[in-house]
């Protein structure tokens, strides 16, 4: 047995993982009849329509010829890496971490960190063009989410502001 | 005329200075960011609904409102300026609009769209004001059964639209519903899938999915693409007006783009992509008058007509929205979202418990479509300079945007860990060659699904059959079934398959 679509062949194996998955943790619950329906019974119904699915784009991705196999071809790590990095350091900034004794920083260094982290996913990193691109950023943001539409953030690290 | 005073109340509200200024704004900002490429209406209203969180509800949607016009076309500029569609739905106005612009005709061609949008915008608003009445009247006849057989067919459409293999799409409908369901059910109080998370039991945020998949997913296959060179005709934009010979090709097939694209907005799951599509391949059949430049090579007639079907389908699909709280696409979804945000439950009653608001916003789409050409015509001179920002500097501030975004909405940190994980699934299903719209749209149907089931089958007694015996509920999912079948149709299937080799 060959793959004869690489792509459609992991997305049904993904659709059937998922579907198992779900109707397996609907099977916890309390299922119900039709005149009386559970909370596992229309998750059940669907995973296993979601499971179905997914194992005939596999069947389908097995037997239906493609013309170069569908690759699904290299992942970009570097990118992927740093854009959900700088996204999880923003919320890291926002918020502290206590298990380490770090303070919420506040959405000034917050903004700062996440700019400078996400500029390293592209192809050129000029260190002064990012940090003037943050400085502007910074206080659009200031000006425009805690000022203008009164949004609540802590803006300045906890220990300056106390 | 009770239309007329229905407008006219609609009128008064609009009309005030506040609301004015929030659909200027809205529009403004919904115009600046469609512009910028890769960025659509469902990202670009995903990234600005936190904004509004502190307006009061008719201001918010009246901006909203504008944002979604807006981006529908900024996305038209970047798409015959460079050759990229900001949207999905501008993907067919490429091929003739950036033929045009290479000639130096970007400005007919920009006009055309945009008076084209203009016109389509009035007879969309006027539809709407029209049919929301009657519609509301049919709503109120539906029962549960109705409801859920209205949301298959809803679904089955949109599926009809995803570019690439029916059943995935299919598949990520359904993956939606099941993401939906994730949090406390209604009925018995169970907290589902939460793994005894607190925040789990509220349910997975829209934004969140929205933002991860459509925001973060993107950028980071926009990153790993090789650097192109962009082509941007600053200095060509002269001549902004199309010449008499222009209008001559131009009108009728405004009016064909209209009439098809405000048809196709009312059905479940069309709207603004498939008018568009269906407006373009209407125009190529039509037979070339003698002088006119051919499909392909910047006719005119193939920016108008898919232009103005694609802004009167996007009209005329706030129907289905605002009469039976059913969103027929993803950004309707969003809209539903940002509805339930400011504590209005979409739906028949909306018309009925706040008219102000339900006339407010239809008159509100007609000045936001006046306001559009008048902002756009004149300042088309600045949109081609944002075009040039190098998108290393547009990419993290979308980033950030974004995060602010997601963690206003609960100021809560979770929601940024919840939309780094969707982002990195955002990815994979780029990588997998899946569509991600109809997971939103299953995902906000995946609730009222169930519920309306319960209902239908708990009247029944559990017996299934009610979908099919109750005629409104079986017409609708005959429909359904048609609609599947039509697209199964081997020769529909590769004109479908040709349509969306540009994507």
């Amino acid at each position: 047995m060959k793959i004869k679509s690489q792509k459609d062949f992991f997305s049904g194996l993904m659709f059937t993982v998922v579907g198992v998955a779900f109707a397996w943790g609907a099977s916890t619950y309390n299922i119900g009849t039709g005149a009386r329906m559970g909370p596992g019974y229309f998750p059940l119904m669907l995973g296993i329509l979601l499971a179905l699915l997914g194992g005939l784009i596999m069947f389908k991705a097995l037997v239906v010829e493609t013309e170069d196999g569908d690759k699904i071809g290299k992942l970009a790590w570097k990118p992927l890496f740093f854009i959900i990095g700088s996204n999880i350091l923003f919320g890291v900034m926002l918020g502290g971490l206590p298990s380490i004794g770090l303070p919420p920083m506040g959405i000034v260094v917050a903004i700062y960190v996440l700019t400078i982290v996400a500029s390293l996913a592209g192809n050129t990193f000029k260190l002064k063009e990012v940090l003037i691109l943050a400085t502007i950023l910074a206080a659009l943001s200031y000006g425009a989410f805690v000022k203008l539409l009164n949004l609540q953030f802590p803006v300045w690290p906890a220990f300056i502001t106390g | 005329m009770e239309l007329f005073d229905n407008l006219a109340l609609g009128f008064g509200v609009a009309f005030t200075f506040q609301n004015l200024l929030y659909a200027f704004i809205g529009v403004l900002l919904g115009t600046l960011i469609g512009v910028l490429p890769g960025v659509g209406p469902i990202a670009t209203i995903a990234m600005l609904l936190p904004a509004t969180y502190a307006l009061p509800p008719v201001a918010a949607l009246i901006m909203l409102a504008g944002i979604y016009y807006g981006a529908q076309y900024g996305g038209s500029t970047t798409a015959i300026l460079v050759n990229l569609p900001g949207e999905s739905s501008s993907v067919v106005t490429v091929i003739d609009g950036y033929q045009m612009a290479r000639q130096g005709r970007a400005g007919p061609a920009l006009a055309a769209a945009g008076l084209g949008s203009f016109f389509a915008g009035c007879v969309g608003t006027l539809i709407l004001a029209a049919f929301a009445g009657p519609l509301t009247e049919v709503a109120f006849k539906f029962g549960p059964a109705e409801y859920f057989s209205l949301m298959v067919l809803g679904l089955i459409g949109a599926v009809v639209l995803a570019s690439g293999s029916l059943l995935k799409a299919v598949a990520m409908i359904v993956l939606g519903l099941l993401l939906g369901l994730v949090g406390t059910d209604v009925n018995s109080g169970v907290a589902r899938y939460s793994f005894d998370i607190p925040e789990l039991t509220d349910g997975i945020g829209f934004i969140v999915i929205a933002m991860g998949v459509f925001g973060y997913g993107e950028i980071i296959h926009n990153l790993a693409q090789p650097e192109e060179q962009r082509e941007v005709f600053t200095g060509q934009v002269k001549h902004l007006y199309p010449s008499k010979e222009d209008f001559k090709f131009m009108i009728p097939a405004v009016l064909r783009g209209t009439t098809l694209g405000a048809a196709l907005g009312i059905l479940p799951g069309g709207g603004a992509l498939l008018s568009a599509f269906a407006a373009y391949t209407i125009e190529k059949k039509t037979k070339l008058k003698p002088g006119e430049v051919p499909f392909g090579k910047g006719n005119i007639r193939g920016v108008a007509a898919p232009e103005s079907a694609n802004n009167a389908g996007s009209q005329t699909s706030f129907i289905p929205l605002l009469t039976l709280g059913i969103p027929p696409n993803a950004v309707m979804a969003l809209m539903v979202g940002a509805m339930t945000i400011h504590n209005i439950q979409p739906g028949p009653q909306v018309m009925t418990s706040n008219p102000e608001l339900f006339w407010g916003l239809i008159a509100s789409m007609w000045i936001g479509n006046l306001m559009l050409i008048v902002l756009n015509l004149p300042l088309i001179g600045i949109w081609i300079k944002l075009l040039t920002v190098p998108y290393r500097w547009l990419f993290p501030s979308i980033v950030l945007f974004c995060a602010i975004g997601v963690y206003s909405t609960n100021n809560n940190t979770w929601d940024i860990w919840m939309v780094a994980l969707f982002g990195v699934i955002g990815y994979g299903f780029i990588k997998l060659g899946v569509e991600p719209a109809p997971l939103l749209l299953g995902f906000i149907l995946g609730p009222m699904m169930e519920e309306n089931l319960r209902r239908a089958l708990l009247l029944s007694r559990g017996d299934w059959s009610v979908l099919v015996t109750r005629p409104l509920s079986a017409g609708l999912l005959a429909a359904a079934l048609l609609l599947l079948i039509i697209v199964l149709l081997p020769a529909v299937k590769s004109k479908r398959e040709e349509a969306f080799v540009e994507d």
